[in-house]
C-alpha cells in the first residue's frame, strides 16, 4: 500500500519535504489543505522530494498550485531526489500551466438579466425562423415551377419511393386510427343527442366532422409525426455526412433532388389518405350506429346521401394539399438546418414535428373561421 | 527484459466465415511507442478493440497490465479500464458536452472529485494536449479536426492512464498539425511514462516517434521490431510500404530531422 501523501516543513534548515503518493487518488484530500502550506513553501529555501513515491499530472498540478508554475519549473531542475521522468513530468505540467492563467470563471450575471436575454434570443430566433420558412417556401415554389414544365427533370424513382413510404405504408395506421375516432364521435353523439330524442343526427355529426375536419386533420397530424420527422432525419443525416455539399459541388440542386420528390409525394399521398380517413371514420360511425342505435347501414347511407352536401367533402379535401405542402416543406427545411452533430439531428427532428403539427392546426383553425364566415 | 504491459497470445478473430486474426501474438513493453501498421482490412482496429475489451475474441489470451479483462468482475474490470486511455479515430467526443466537460467527465465519475476541482484538472489536461484555453467552453462541433483530436487526447489522458491507445491519431490532420501531434505524443510519453499502442497509416509518424513497429498481414503479426529491422524484412508488402515513394520520402525526412538535431 502506498502511503498517503504528506508534506513537512523543517524550520531549522528551511526545507520542505514532500513524501508519499501525490496522485489523482489523493487529490481530493490534498487540495483543500494546500493553502496552509503556501506560506511555508515561499519561505522554504530547499525542497526535498526524495521521499516521493508516486507522482502523476494531478499531483504535479497540486505542486504547481503550491509553488506557482514558474517556481515549479525551477524546482523541477533543482529539487533533490527526483528521477529524470518525474523531472520531465513536472517540467511539462509547469510549462503547460505557465502560459495559462488559472481558470478564470466569468462572473455570473443576474437572473433577471439572463431571463430577459433568453426571451430576446427566443423572439429573435422565432422571427428568423419565420423569415427562413417563408424564404424556403418561395424557393421550393420557384424550383417547382421551373421543373414542372420539364418532365425530363422529374425524379420519378424518388417520387414513387417516397409515395410508398409516406403514402402506402401509412394506410393501415390512418385507417385504423380514424375508424376508432369515428366510433368515439358516434358514441359521444349518441349519448348527448339521446336526451333530445335526436339520435338520428348522430349520422350527420359523424359525416360533417369527418368530411370537413377530422379526416384531413387527423391524417395531417399523423403524417406530421410520421413523415415530417422522417424527412428531417433523412436530409439531416445527409447534411451531417456532407452529402448535401457533394450534391451541390456535382452541379445538382438539392431542392430539386431531395425536396421536390418529397413535396410532390406528400401532395399526392395526403389527399388520398384523407379520402381513406373520411371513409374509415364514417365506417366507424356506421358500426356504432348499427350496433347501439339500431340504424342499419342502408339507412345510414341514405341519411348521408340526402342530408350531407358534397361541399363539405370538397372543403375537407381542399385543405389536404395545403397541409401536405406545409408538412413536407417544414420537414425538409429542418433537415437543411441540421448542423453536423448527432444531437442536432435529434433536435431538428423534434422541432419539425412540433412545427408542422402547430402549423397544421393553426391553418385549420383559420380556415374553419374563414369558411364559417363565408357560409361554405 | 523490459516489463510487458500488453500480452496477446494466440488471438483469433472471425467475422462469419472471414478470419481476421489467426493465432496472433503481440507484446507491448512499458514506456515504448509501438506502431501497428498494415494494409486496409488487416484488422488493426479490430486488434485494438479486442485488447481494450470492446470485442470478445473468438479465441486467444489477452493480458493487459497482467490481467485478463474478460475474466474480471465488472468492478475490477472498470478499475482496470481506468488505467487505459483510448483516442478514437474520429475523437468520439460527446457532442452534448463542451470540451471541458468531456475531459472532466471521467474525473468526476471515477475519482470522486467535485466539479470545480475536476474542471481545474481538466483544464490542465487540455493545456497538456496543446489546446488553447478558449477552446475549453466550445462544443465538439465547433472545433477543427486537429482540435477535436487534441480534445479527445485530453479526455484519454484524464485519468493518467498507463497505456494509451491511439487509432490513427494523425489521419485527417494537415502535415503541420500531424507533426505537432507526433511531438506532443512523444513529449507526453517521456513526461508521463506512457506506453503507447499506435495504429497508424502515417509513415512520418512511424519514423518520428515509434520505438518499435509491428506489421499486420496474413492474419498475423508478420514482424515486430525496431523500424530498421522491420523495413529490411523480405516481404513484398513491407518492401512496398517502406520503400515506395512515400516510404522513402518519410525515411529521408526522418534522417534530415535526426541530422539537424
Amino acid at each position: 500500500m502506498i502511503p498517503r501523501a504528506d508534506i513537512r516543513y523543517d524550520e531549522d534548515t528551511a526545507s520542505l519535504r514532500l513524501g508519499g503518493a501525490w496522485t489523482l487518488a489523493h487529490y481530493a484530500r490534498l487540495q483543500p489543505g494546500l493553502a496552509r502550506w503556501k506560506e511555508a513553501s515561499t519561505r522554504a529555501r530547499q525542497v526535498d522530494m526524495s521521499e516521493l513515491q508516486g507522482l502523476d499530472t494531478a499531483g504535479a498540478a497540486l505542486l504547481a498550485e503550491l509553488f506557482g508554475a514558474d517556481r515549479l519549473l525551477e524546482l523541477a531542475d533543482r529539487a533533490e531526489g527526483l528521477s529524470e521522468e518525474r523531472r520531465a513530468l513536472l517540467r511539462t505540467v509547469a510549462r503547460a500551466l505557465q502560459g495559462a492563467a488559472p481558470g478564470e470563471v466569468p462572473p455570473r450575471r443576474s437572473t433577471l438579466l439572463e431571463l430577459l436575454e433568453q426571451i430576446g434570443r427566443a423572439v429573435e430566433a422565432l422571427w428568423r425562423h419565420a423569415v427562413g420558412l417563408l424564404g424556403f417556401i418561395g424557393l421550393v415554389l420557384t424550383t417547382m415551377a421551373s421543373v414542372l414544365l420539364r418532365p425530363r427533370r422529374w425524379r420519378m424513382t424518388s417520387l414513387v419511393a417516397h409515395l410508398e413510404q409516406s403514402g402506402l405504408d401509412a394506410v393501415p395506421i390512418v385507417a385504423l386510427l380514424t375508424f376508432m375516432v369515428g366510433a368515439v364521435v358516434a358514441f359521444l353523439g349518441a349519448t348527448v343527442l339521446a336526451d333530445f330524442g335526436a339520435t338520428q343526427y348522430t349520422v350527420d355529426l359523424v359525416a360533417y366532422s369527418f368530411l370537413r375536419e377530422f379526416g384531413v386533420l387527423l391524417t395531417a397530424i399523423l403524417l406530421a409525426g410520421r413523415t415530417a420527422s422522417a424527412f428531417t432525419a433523412q436530409i439531416g443525416s445527409m447534411k451531417a455526412n456532407e452529402e448535401l455539399d457533394a450534391i451541390r459541388t456535382l452541379g445538382l440542386d438539392p431542392l430539386e433532388l431531395l425536396v421536390l420528390p418529397r413535396v410532390f409525394a406528400l401532395l399526392i399521398a395526403l389527399p388520398l389518405l384523407t379520402f381513406i380517413a373520411m371513409l374509415s371514420g364514417m365506417l366507424g360511425g356506421a358500426v356504432v350506429c348499427m350496433l347501439s342505435l339500431d340504424i342499419p347501414p342502408s339507412l345510414y347511407l341514405s341519411i348521408i346521401q340526402n342530408g350531407v352536401d358534397v361541399r363539405h367533402f370538397l372543403v375537407g379535401m381542399a385543405k389536404a394539399p395545403i397541409f401536405a405542402f406545409l408538412i413536407a416543406v417544414i420537414g425538409c427545411l429542418e433537415g437543411f438546418r441540421v448542423s453536423g452533430s448527432a444531437q442536432s439531428v435529434g433536435e431538428h427532428t423534434t422541432s419539425s414535428v412540433v412545427q408542422s403539427i402547430f402549423m397544421v392546426i393553426l391553418v385549420d383553425a383559420l380556415a374553419a373561421l374563414f369558411l364559417m364566415e363565408m357560409g361554405w | 527484459m523490459r516489463a510487458t504491459v500488453i500480452e496477446v497470445r494466440g488471438l483469433v478473430n472471425r467475422f462469419g466465415s472471414q478470419t481476421v486474426h489467426e493465432d496472433l501474438d503481440l507484446d507491448l513493453y512499458r514506456g515504448e511507442v509501438l506502431g501497428v501498421v498494415g494494409g486496409s482490412g488487416t484488422g488493426k482496429s479490430v486488434l485494438l478493440r479486442s485488447i481494450v475489451g470492446l470485442r470478445r475474441p473468438n479465441a486467444g489470451d489477452i493480458r493487459v497490465l497482467g490481467e485478463q479483462l474478460e475474466r474480471q468482475s465488472p468492478e475490477a474490470r472498470s478499475r482496470l479500464e481506468r488505467r487505459l486511455g483510448v483516442l478514437y479515430q474520429r475523437g468520439a467526443l460527446f457532442t452534448s458536452l463542451t470540451v471541458l466537460e468531456n475531459t472532466a467527465l471521467p474525473l468526476i465519475e471515477h475519482s470522486g472529485l467535485k466539479r470545480p476541482e475536476a474542471e481545474r484538472l481538466a483544464r490542465l489536461k487540455l493545456t497538456l494536449a496543446g489546446l488553447p484555453l478558449n477552446a475549453a467552453d466550445k462544443y465538439p462541433a465547433e472545433l477543427s479536426g486537429g482540435m477535436v483530436k487534441r480534445a479527445a487526447l485530453a479526455r484519454a489522458l484524464a485519468l493518467d492512464p498507463e497505456i494509451l491507445f491511439l487509432d490513427e491519431p494523425t489521419a485527417g490532420l494537415d502535415p503541420v498539425g500531424a507533426a505537432a501531434f507526433d511531438t506532443l505524443i512523444a513529449t507526453l510519453r517521456d513526461a508521463l511514462g506512457l506506453s503507447v499502442f499506435l495504429v497508424t497509416h502515417d509513415l512520418d509518424t512511424l519514423y518520428a516517434i515509434c520505438d518499435r513497429v509491428a506489421v499486420l498481414a496474413n492474419r498475423k503479426v508478420l514482424v515486430a521490431g525496431r523500424l530498421d529491422v522491420v523495413a529490411a524484412t523480405d516481404d513484398p508488402w513491407i518492401q512496398d510500404y517502406f520503400h515506395g515513394p512515400r516510404g522513402r520520402a518519410a525515411a529521408q525526412a526522418a534522417r534530415q530531422a535526426a541530422g539537424s538535431r
